[in-house]
């Protein structure tokens, strides 16, 4: 039992069963009101039936997948505020302590990083690596919560949904959530001066991609496990250098030549060569594509990985 | 009687037992705690430090920046390995294991259940910055004999942080509360003075930093380590007892309110 | 009664309570009760949930401090010599605490450490206890995975590791599946013919009415009747007694009228009407005529607790 509050973006309610069967039933309502009035909102009010509702709610019937990630909305409109605090705030302290404190120090010094003032040369690294950062803590025990501790994800694969359904809708919702949250962050360091390029807005699907190409397999692999023992470990000697040596803070070229591959094969490391090319305009058609392929192929076979996990542990 | 208040029985050292036999299972997770400053200190220090140069250190003279960075990861090393066992852990024993109920059915008191968290979470805390003691010197940034006083500065550290954590964590209700920590700490890791100096802050925000807990425990190990001491180091020190103490006392009055109403 | 030196006679009661009472707040859990524990006997608080059981026997085991009225506990007082009562008490509270960080040896060690033992000694002593609660065999396994039975025999089990002289079980059966439960009594029996006294907390009648010497039969805070489980038969009811089901409930309520106007003793449930007698068959024979409709079934039995408590409160142990 080792929860860490500096590594670990606290889990957003997440913890040791607290029994809230309330999650449960949040998600039988809506799938029963949803299939039954397809026509009205999928969240029922008293307003009248308003149609970009209506269009979600004909959304989420006809995808099975999608009735996983509106479960995952509720449970979110319950608990943002604390999932604020790890999502969002931290990132921009240290966008404050390091892009514009530790900037000033590095701007007198060096004059610039790169070409880029420190504040420019960190904004996207942080942006993209606290993301990897948010989904990390959010594949490891809210999945392992579902599966073991309050077992949501068992009641949720004994309707139509298939398992592979609740694996999906969850990282899509996982999507969403941490693309709001790059996009607060963006517009902030936009404002104190740390995205020089219109192009920055791809930033945030760069982000949002190198996160889930990490998290994809790493809820896969949360769901096989039957105790949260190796959990903080993984947030400690797997996610924290991530976070610290993927190019967030200096430059890869910076490391020495024998650990650089390492930094390289690391999801967020392409994440932030795509994010800080986003925010500076400075990226070439041929490293884009690159990129993306890396990050494509990771979260093809976590997905991959992860339906089959799913599909045998919430079978079973 | 104070002696006994602050120092403990041996029942203490039963509920310290306690918690290292189940470590003793769990033996990766503790020394992989210990990781984080160490991280830190070759990313930011070192990596960032070459963008950095020198800085003024303590006494005025220029101070490269990782021997600037080192001594506050110092600090946030004894911080790191007293929060993890006297918030989450303690919580969770507290709240849903009911391993304290157990405990109370015993000769242990409330007194002995929450001098002897502090006491385990103290000694963890130790151990941690031993590591990264002796990281730093194997990393050349040590400068001083005053170094010496490092480890019992960093149990003070360490003391204030467990007696908080212990005293803050008896009001929290339910997990989604431990976001707040996280909000507590990160602040206090990233603005003690612990990766750029009083001087870059602005003034107002300068004063805050000044009375934070963090800065108290950063001011002193970078003093100890550059060897700069001066009797300014006294009122950090105090502040730091004063933590721990009112902390301790808030916990064993309140788990004695919770656990035995 | 000395409250500064244990136990002033050889058979001085173990545990001596005068206008016990317990507030929390404005809510009182227990409302001046007076009782007493002799040594080497099995003693019981029969009642059901919310009746002031688990209140008085943490005020016992000294965790809830007294909030009127006189305790004593092993001859001393619980609110200046806690510790050592506690030293010499075994308590097996309602929902297991075991430790869930810990293996079940080590649940057994570390709580022989919290007395002071030494680690020799408490060791030698787990050794002993694992086998008396049957769990050689899970030595090393975490608590967790262990069956309901099992953990409760473990924390029975911890709960002896200080050789206690009074042992507080806080209905040690509830939630137990038959044979689980026949498994714990035949451990709390060998521990009665090693002469630990045992004091319990129960809302089933069966098991009050097996284990216990004495009881005290508790509701609403209060103690409505003391003694043993047969004398407390003899004295609030009769020997034994005939369940009628009819088929309507209209039917049930006239043949009441009838026996009550015949003079007999009759106590109507939601389900069935209980007459009380002495003689259980020939009450049952002449059922059908005394009563002017014929039941749908008939049932003789002796009188229990559970009717001991009816007619004491009108109302059944479980609720």
């Amino acid at each position: 039992m080792d929860y860490d509050p500096a590594a670990a973006a606290a889990p957003d309610g997440f913890g040791p069963p607290t029994g809230d069967g309330a999650d449960a039933t949040d998600f039988t309502t809506s799938g029963r009101e949803a299939a039954a009035t397809p026509g009205a909102a999928a969240t029922a009010t008293d307003t009248p039936p308003h149609r970009t509702r209506d269009r979600i709610a004909d959304l989420v019937v006809s995808r099975p997948l999608l009735r996983q990630t509106e479960r995952e909305a509720r449970v979110w409109v319950r608990t943002w505020k604390g999932s604020l605090v790890s999502g969002l705030l931290t990132p921009l302290l240290f966008l404050g302590a390091m892009g514009l404190g530790l900037g000033g120090l590095v701007d007198e010094n060096s004059g610039d990083v790169a070409g880029l003032s420190y504040l420019v040369f960190v904004a996207p690294g942080i942006l993209a690596a606290a993301a990897m950062q948010s989904a990390a803590a959010d594949a490891l025990w809210p999945v392992m919560s579902g599966v073991k501790w309050t077992k949501t994800y068992h009641a949720a694969s004994a309707t139509p949904l298939a398992p592979s359904d609740v694996y999906g809708g969850y990282l899509v919702w996982m999507a969403v959530r941490l693309a709001m949250n790059a996009t607060a962050f963006l517009v902030v360091a936009a404002l104190l001066g740390g995205v020089p390029s219109a192009w920055g807005v791809f930033a945030v699907p760069a982000a949002v991609a190198g996160a889930l190409a990490f998290a994809a397999p790493l809820a896969a692999y949360s769901a096989s496990q039957d105790s949260d023992l190796p959990f903080p470990i993984i947030m400690r000697i797997v996610v924290m250098p991530m976070f610290l040596f993927s190019g967030t803070f200096f430059a890869v070229e910076q490391l020495p030549a024998g650990i650089r591959p390492l930094a390289w094969v690391t999801p967020l490391w392409h994440a932030v060569e795509l994010a800080r090319g986003a925010t500076t305009g400075s990226l070439g058609l041929a490293a884009v594509a690159g990129h993306v392929a890396f990050l494509a192929a990771c979260i093809a076979a976590g997905a991959w990985w992860g339906a089959r996990t799913f599909g045998r542990r919430l079978a079973a | 009687m104070t002696a006994i208040a602050l120092v403990g029985t041996k029942r203490t050292l039963r509920v310290v037992e306690r918690n290292v036999r189940s470590y003793a299972r769990m033996w990766p997770a503790f020394l992989t705690g210990f990781l984080e400053p160490i991280f830190y200190l070759f990313s930011i220090g070192i990596g960032v430090g070459e963008l950095v140069g020198d800085l003024p250190g303590p006494g005025g003279h220029p101070v490269s920046y990782e021997l600037f960075v080192a001594p506050a990861m110092l600090a946030t090393s004894a911080m790191n390995g007293t929060v993890f066992d006297t918030t989450f852990n303690f919580f969770f024993k507290y709240k849903y294991a009911k391993t304290f109920d157990g405990m109370l059915a015993t000769p242990l008191g409330v007194a002995d259940i929450a001098r002897g968290e502090l006491a385990w979470a103290l000694l963890r805390g130790t151990i941690y910055v031993a590591g990264f003691l002796l990281t730093m010197i194997a990393l050349d940034l040590v400068e001083s004999w005053w170094a010496l006083l490092a480890l019992p500065a960093a149990a003070l550290i360490g003391f204030a942080f467990a007696g908080a954590g212990l005293g803050l964590t008896t009001y929290m209700r339910s997990f989604t509360d431990f976001a707040y920590v996280g909000l507590a700490i990160t602040p206090l890791f990233l603005f003690s003075a612990t990766f750029f100096p009083l001087s870059e802050y602005p003034g107002a925000l300068a004063w805050f930093v000044r009375i934070s807990p963090l800065y108290q425990g950063v001011a002193i190990e970078r003093a100890l380590v550059l060897g700069d001491v001066s009797w300014s180091l006294i009122g950090h020190a105090a502040y730091l007892a004063a933590m721990g103490v009112f902390g301790l006392r808030l916990a064993t009055r309140r788990l004695g309110f919770l656990l035995q109403p | 009664m000395s409250t500064d030196s244990p136990d002033g006679a050889a058979d001085a009661p173990l545990v001596q309570a005068k206008a016990l009472t317990k507030r929390f707040g404005d809510d009182v859990a227990v409302d001046g009760i007076d009782f007493e524990v002799h040594r080497g006997e099995v003693f019981g608080f029969l009642g059901p949930n919310g009746a002031g059981k688990t209140t008085t026997m943490r005020m016992i085991a000294c965790v809830s401090p007294v909030t009127d009225g006189k305790l004593s506990v092993l001859g001393m007082d619980p609110s200046r010599q806690g510790a050592d009562i506690r030293a010499r008490l075994g308590v097996v509270p309602q929902e297991d605490n075991l430790d869930s960080e810990l293996t079940v040896w080590d649940n057994l060690v570390i709580y022989g450490r919290y007395f002071g033992l030494p680690l020799a000694e408490v060791r030698a002593r787990a050794v002993d206890l694992l086998h008396f609660a049957r769990l050689d065999d899970r030595r090393d396994s975490r608590v967790d995975p262990l069956s309901g039975g099992m953990k409760r025999r473990l924390t029975i089990a911890r709960s002896l590791v200080n050789r206690p002289e009074l042992l507080l079980l806080d209905e040690p059966t509830t939630g137990l599946d038959p044979q689980a439960r026949h498994l714990l009594w035949e451990r709390l029996y060998s521990l009665k013919r090693e002469g630990v006294t045992l004091v319990l907390t129960t809302h089933y009648m069966d098991e009050a009415e097996q284990l216990c010497d004495r009881l005290v039969i508790m509701d609403g805070g209060r103690i409505v009747a003391e003694g043993s489980p047969r004398a407390l038969v003899a004295r609030y009811c009769t020997r034994e007694v005939v369940e009628l089901r009819f088929a309507e409930p209209g039917e049930q309520a006239t043949a009441g009228d009838r026996l009550t106007q015949d003079g007999a003793r009759i106590e109507p449930l939601a389900d069935r009407l209980l007459v009380y007698t002495d003689d259980g068959d020939r009450t049952a024979a002449s059922v059908g005529e005394s009563a002017g409709a014929v039941p749908d079934s008939v049932l003789v039995r002796r009188s229990s607790l559970e009717d001991v408590f009816l007619s004491l409160t009108g109302r059944t142990l479980l609720d």
